[in-house]
């Protein structure tokens, strides 16, 4: 019985231990091989005093030879018991030299064996590794390692950090560790090292921090604080509400970033509506459908090249313009300019395409979702702390609608064809007059705004599933857009797709997703009731026709 | 006697639709009898599969009629006249709701089932008077026509016309859209209402109740028929034409132009109110779906293909179109959207009149031979 105690003691101290300091010798790379070589011994005492000497040695091999360890993924070959490491290869299993990285050919999965481990072994190797990363060159390396020890922050951690803390020069990773040092001294007897304490979490914005200082202020089932010093009770109240508005703070920019990338989704499906419908005056109902076209574009694209998915949306992007302007240019020489000047039955007849055109996808694809694959450096997100981190794709989103949108301003304002487009949308007669080719301008200009909408269904295909029904999922939020900021008006556009996504997504937290979009809706249809042609209105004679 | 001359008064220079009357009462007549009369094994029957079927159809042609009211009239677009008729029918779907009663899932006197199993614990007070008939009635004619007038009232008043007015109305049946699909707001989510059980005391699913709810369509049908044909021949239809021709030379000659437009929008969101008041028995499901932009630009184009500002077009284009769309949809299921898409754009583009164009156009030209 006294037997078993006195082992669990041991263990509870040997468990400590890794953490203490222990300086690098000099030992020599021999004897690191030396004492590499011997890790396939059966008994986990004599592999835990290996481990320590190595820990000591300082050799760039041992962190991923320690690591590799951790993870059950060490071997040793039964004939020489040579430490290797394995990789499938086939049926069988390619091993490497763990020193010099030789390669020791094929062999099958009976010939080598794994360097066992047990819990508390992994505890060890955990807690070298920790103190290696926090050791390490690169301060990024080093703010991950204390950001994972503060994740899961224990007694032996907090001393770690306050150990490395004095040799730390990166004023971040030093944050980080007083943070990890603080939720630890919180909790400690000692009353000045606890103000101490409070006091640095009041600047932290970890969720773990938040809830120390809740703790503080908890009250038992009496209704009495649990905690008895009020002075520091009142220290964790002001450092709790000095988190919480710094917390809304980032809720803020974190909430008007959402707003702005859907801001931007609502920009990009209604910027090609602005071109036919507002300068061009045709309702395009198909306008969701050269959308889906460019969805689906960018899913053949991938098809076609799937070792480049990380290239496919560069080649998507121009063919999905060619593509569903051609279609564009199609539906208005075939349909459109037989009806110009009767919008409600252009409405009509481009909603029949929208019903064939979908009806063509579901015949050709399958009437399924298609899964297009997002290429690697658009997933991820950009973490500035802990409360506020942005996710790289809303942010291209952002960007590319942007630039869209400024390629199209461009093209209007500075290229002939602009001149052209405008002359037409403003004076058709006078226009022809002048000698434009007024029918070749109105084919021209509805396979812009079609390209356009074929370019935003590229972006479309990297945020929601792509299936038949994309196009009319988006349909009636990009008319909203364009009537909303004013026909005819880019800028309108542009002012009233943001106000929209930011709108929406404040809403949303205090009313839930879809009566968000609900209130949205009412509101722009009130809006009308007030300024029949949107925020920016056409001014002059053109407007009465 | 009387009916006789007030027909004939009303349908003196109506061939078109006298015609479309007389083969609707011969159906009204006929259609029971092969359904009721007529031994099952024999050719003629009918089965109630397809009496169904057909009132479905009428409950649709009623609702045309009510949007060629505005749209062949009145020159107003309204792309969310499926609204109202789903509202009417969602009126109608809380009543029959409340005749489940006790013979639920959960067997709750008061709840339908669908609150039961959100854990609610009593009725919401818009529930409240829908166990009695006349009030559900009231309401499949006052909700769809109060949301009209406001719609209306707003809209007109600050002139929105044209594209920009079918572009809201489109945005208003999909916010109802949404709405109607959340479960809090107390109609089933989802699901929407169904499971119903009996009308008024008579089983739903017997045959007599059916061929009564088919009859009630096609009366339904022939008064609305009436009084639209009434309205659109009285000085007020006049008024409204001439809005549709020509609204500021209407405006200026001193008509309130705005008060014109608000009433026949309304009068024409309660005929679909009751349009879908009717549908909703015989399909014996009402769900947020009937709410969706698609039915209700579908219902412009059954109006449209038949022929806009003639009321009976309407009536052909519906029966027409829905009786394709069985067809098609059941036999080959691809190419229903490439022929409605191609009707869209063919009709568009080569019938501005509709069918009824091409008959009108035949006999105009027999007419001159003859002279």
């Amino acid at each position: 019985m006294s037997k078993i105690l006195i082992t669990m003691f041991c263990l509870l101290l040997v468990s400590l231990v890794p953490m203490q300091a222990m300086p690098e010798t000099d030992l020599t790379a021999d004897e690191f091989a030396e004492l590499v070589s011997q890790l396939h011994v059966k008994s986990y005492k004599e592999k835990e005093a290996i481990i320590k000497k190595i820990a000591t040695i300082k050799d760039p091999r041992k962190v991923p030879i320690l690591q590799r360890m951790q993870d059950g993924e060490l071997f040793y070959r039964n004939a020489d018991k040579k430490i290797v490491f394995r990789e499938a290869s086939a049926e069988q299993y390619r091993i490497t030299d763990v020193l010099n990285n030789e390669d020791l050919g094929l062999v099958d999965a009976g010939d080598i064996k794994k360097v066992k481990i047990n819990n508390k072994l992994r505890r060890v190797i955990r807690g070298i590794i920790a103190r290696l990363r926090l050791q390490d060159e690169d301060a990024g390396v080093r703010l991950t390692a204390v950001n994972n020890i503060v994740k899961n922050i224990n007694a032996s951690g907090a001393a770690l950090l306050h150990d490395s803390l004095p040799e730390e020069q990166d004023e971040d990773v030093r944050e980080a560790m007083k943070t990890g040092v603080a939720l630890m001294d919180v909790l400690s007897e000692d009353r000045p090292v606890r103000i101490a304490a409070i006091m640095i979490l009041g600047e932290s914005v970890l969720p773990a921090a938040r809830s120390r200082l809740e703790d503080i202020l908890e009250k038992d089932d009496a209704g009495d604080y649990v905690e008895a010093d009020a002075e520091l009770r009142q220290l964790a109240r002001k450092g709790l509400d000095k988190i919480e508005s710094r917390l809304n703070v980032y809720q803020f920019f974190e909430t008007a970033f959402f707003g702005l990338s859907l801001g931007s989704v609502l920009l990009l499906i209604a910027v090609g509506l602005a071109i036919t419908f507002g300068v061009m005056g045709v309702i395009n109902m198909a306008h969701g459908e050269l959308m889906m076209i460019g969805a689906y574009t960018t899913y053949v694209v991938q098809l076609m090249m799937p070792n480049h998915i990380d290239y496919s949306l560069f080649v998507a992007i121009p063919l999905a313009f060619v593509v569903a302007g051609l279609f564009g240019i199609a539906i208005e020489r075939s349909v459109i300019r037989f009806l110009y000047g009767r919008p409600l039955e252009t409405l009509l007849a481009t909603f029949g395409i929208s019903l064939i055109l979908q009806q063509m996808v579901r015949s050709i694809f399958s009437p399924l979702n298609r899964s297009v694959a997002t290429p690697e450096w658009m997933s991820g997100s950009f973490e500035i702390n802990a409360a506020l981190s942005l996710t790289y794709n809303r942010f291209y989103v952002i960007i590319f609608s942007l630039l869209v949108f400024f390629f199209l301003l461009a093209l209007l304002k500075k290229t002939s064809l602009g001149l052209q487009v405008r002359a037409v949308s403003q004076n058709r007669p006078m226009a022809k007059a002048m000698g434009v080719r007024s029918e070749w301008v109105d084919a021209l200009t509805f396979g812009l705004g079609s390209g356009i909408a074929g370019v935003a269904g590229v972006a479309l295909s990297q945020l929601t599933n792509v299936g038949p029904n994309l196009g009319q999922t988006y349909i009636i939020d990009s008319f909203m857009v364009v009537v909303f900021g004013g026909v005819g008006n880019l800028w309108g556009t542009l002012v009233s797709a943001m106000s929209l996504g930011v709108f929406n997504k404040f809403l949303e937290p205090s009313t839930g997703a879809v009566l968000a979009k609900i209130l949205v809706l009412v509101l722009i249809i009130l809006f009308i009731q007030k300024r029949p042609r949107g925020m920016f209105p056409q001014k002059g004679r053109a407007v009465e026709n | 006697m009387l009916a006789k001359t007030l027909f004939k008064r009303l349908l003196q220079d109506d061939r078109g639709g006298d015609r479309m009357l007389t083969v609707l009462i011969a159906v009204l007549v006929v259609v029971p009898v092969l359904n009721l009369l007529v031994p099952e094994d024999s050719v003629f029957h009918l089965s109630t599969y397809t009496v169904t079927l057909l009132g479905k159809y009428l409950t649709f042609a009623l609702l045309a009629i009510a949007l060629d009211l505005v749209w062949g009239y009145c020159g107003i677009l309204s792309l969310g006249h499926g609204a109202f008729f789903a509202l009417g029918g969602y009126a109608m779907g809380m009543y029959l709701m409340r005749q489940i009663g006790e013979r639920g899932v959960y067997g709750n006197p008061e709840l339908p089932d669908f609150m039961v199993f959100l854990n609610w614990s009593e009725l919401p007070w818009y529930w409240y008077g829908f166990d009695m008939f006349w009030f559900a009635m009231l309401m499949v004619a006052l909700v769809p026509g109060l949301l009209a007038f406001v719609f209306g009232w707003l809209a007109f008043r600050s002139r929105v016309t044209g594209v920009y007015l079918s572009i809201i109305t489109q945005a208003l049946t999909y916010a109802l859209l949404l709405a109607f699909f959340r479960n809090e707001m107390g109609f089933g989510g989802n699901n929407g209402l169904t499971d119903f059980k009996d009308i008024l005391g008579f089983d739903l699913q017997s045959d007599v109740t059916r061929i009564v709810l088919f009859i009630a369509s096609g009366l339904t049908l022939l008064g609305g028929y009436l009084l639209s044909r009434y309205i659109v021949d009285s000085k007020f239809g006049r008024v409204v034409i001439a809005i549709r021709d020509a609204e500021d030379r209407a405006r200026f000659i001193g008509y309130n132009v705005e008060q014109y437009k608000l009433w026949i929008f309304v009068l024409s969101a309660v005929l679909a109110g009751i349009a879908g008041a009717l549908y909703v028995p015989q399909v014996g499901i009402i769900n947020p779906g009937e709410f969706s932009p698609l039915n209700s630009i579908e219902l412009a184009i059954w109006v449209a293909i038949g022929g806009r500002g003639t009321l009976y077009g309407a009536v052909i284009g519906a029966i027409l179109v829905n009786y394709a769309k069985t067809y098609f949809t059941g036999v080959i299921p691809e190419v229903w959207l490439f022929a409605l898409g191609g009707l869209f754009v063919v009709v568009t583009l080569f019938l501005p009149r509709g069918l009824i164009g091409i008959f009108d156009k035949r006999r105009k030209r027999s007419r001159e031979v003859q002279a």
